[in-house]
């Protein structure tokens, strides 16, 4: 791996996926592809000079073109305009990819064993980049995504996600809403504790790999419950972000 | 230079210019990054230990750790993933303490860690007063996640060189990239030379 440089990203299109929450679909010309859980480096200028710098997961499978999802934090400085603000046509610098070790390969040799992904929120971005890769790579490898969030206004990727579920292909979507519940809501409605897991996680015999992203809190209550359940350390991998300054 | 339309940043006043580095912003709460489940050693079973290019290996149990001399200092923290936090007081027993009179020929040590987790560092980034084996943090006990019972503390570095829940320092000759110097991450990660990423 080079040298990595900052890049102008050309914005393609703004997409919201909820009140809070947008993806950007960009134009990288001399992007270097990146692995399904990387995340990249954007740094915005203002007029002065000033410059400020922040973290996002890649949304897209590496065959897509380059897509970043942020949640816009209400005091951030850098989501309220990456989210607010940008439009078709802008463009910042960006990057990356970076991070080696949150990535998930369909052709790799944790391909061989089922994956579960568990998200809270806006954790749910580099764990959806996996479950594309994975139906574009056209992989067998079966995978259960449990997806905390809010509301069912805050789910992210609702449409999508819940399409892949009902092809019967192999993609499971386990949601609870912790918050608020539509009427008729048949779903989980509460925080994910050790018994949700042990009632959607894959059975520790099953070797699977797991992501687990969200805040803090979250991946604390999840990795612990599922080393409960009997998963070695060393399968469950985590990536942890809060509201930080975002 | 790429200017982004629109964007006026929010330039943080009260912060004391030259403390923050470049590309870093300041935070009041402190977050956790970690790349897997958080370890728990019951502090019964817990040592730490010196190995390598040494004579003797030295090793303390919990109680003997907490018997070393110890400093109370507070410091700036600075996490690769662009937050700092300022003035954070801290408990140690500093490395000085732990490697005094070890005769070596070492110039570089791995800290490895509860969990696996390892990171390398030259020998003199962490001595002459500039690392710790921290216990305590704002005058608490160190929380778990946060590295609890012990972490190390190596400031003026990116923190993910602050190895959480250490257990040993190996001393060696040849230097040994750990864990995130394997995955894409600088060598020595110095945060006033924005040493982040390889080539960086």
């Amino acid at each position: 791996m080079g040298r990595l440089i900052w890049q102008e990203a050309k914005v393609v299109e703004v997409r919201p996926e909820t009140a809070r929450v947008a993806s950007l679909v960009l134009d990288v010309p001399a992007w270097a592809g990146h692995r399904a859980g990387q995340h990249v480096d954007v740094r915005l200028t203002a007029e002065d000079g000033y410059q400020a710098q922040r973290s996002y997961s890649i949304a897209s499978a590496p065959s897509s073109p380059l897509t970043l999802t942020v949640e816009r934090i209400e005091d951030g400085e850098v989501s309220p305009y990456l989210v607010g603000e940008l439009r078709a046509g802008d463009t910042f610098e960006l990057r990356g990819p970076i991070g080696g070790y949150f990535v998930w390969d369909a052709d790799g040799a944790r391909a061989a064993v089922p994956l579960l992904l568990v998200a809270g929120g806006s954790g749910v971005v580099p764990l959806a980049a996996m479950v594309r890769h994975r139906v574009a790579a056209g992989s067998a490898t079966p995978v259960r995504l449990v997806y905390s969030s809010r509301s069912i206004d805050d789910v992210i990727y609702r449409d999508e996600l819940d399409g892949l579920a009902a092809t019967g292909d192999g993609v499971e979507v386990i949601h609870t809403l912790t918050r608020s519940q539509p009427p008729g809501w048949t779903g989980y409605a509460r925080r994910i504790d050790a018994t949700l897991l042990a009632e959607v996680a894959w059975p520790a015999t099953a070797a699977a790999a797991a992501f687990v992203c969200g805040p803090t809190r979250f991946v604390e209550t999840v990795a612990a419950g599922l080393l409960g359940l009997g998963y070695e350390p060393g399968r469950i991998r985590t990536e942890r972000f809060g509201p930080t300054g975002g | 230079m790429v200017v982004s339309r629109g964007f006026q940043g929010r330039r943080r006043s009260g912060g004391e210019p030259g403390r923050v580095p470049p590309g870093q912003y300041l935070v009041d709460d402190f977050p956790v990054l970690t790349a897997g489940p958080t370890p728990s050693t019951p502090l019964d079973e817990w040592t730490l230990t010196v190995t390598g290019a040494v004579d003797e290996p030295r090793r303390w149990t919990w109680g003997e750790f907490l018997a070393l001399p110890s400093e109370t200092f507070t410091t700036d923290i600075h996490c690769v993933t662009k937050w700092s936090k300022l003035g954070t007081e801290w408990e140690g027993v500093p490395l000085d303490v732990l490697l005094d009179g070890i005769d070596t020929s070492a110039e570089f040590v791995i800290a490895s860690s509860d969990g696996g987790y390892t990171t390398n560092l030259p020998v003199e980034d962490v001595l002459d007063g500039k690392a710790w084996v921290a216990f305590s943090y704002e005058g608490e006990p160190l929380e778990e996640e946060h590295g609890g019972p012990a972490r190390l503390l190596v400031p003026h570095l990116y923190l993910w060189k602050s190895a959480k829940w250490v257990r040993n320092l190996e001393l060696v000759e040849e230097d040994e990239p750990g864990f995130w110097e394997s995955l894409g991450y600088h060598n020595r990660g110095d945060p006033w030379q924005e040493e982040r990423y390889w080539g960086d």
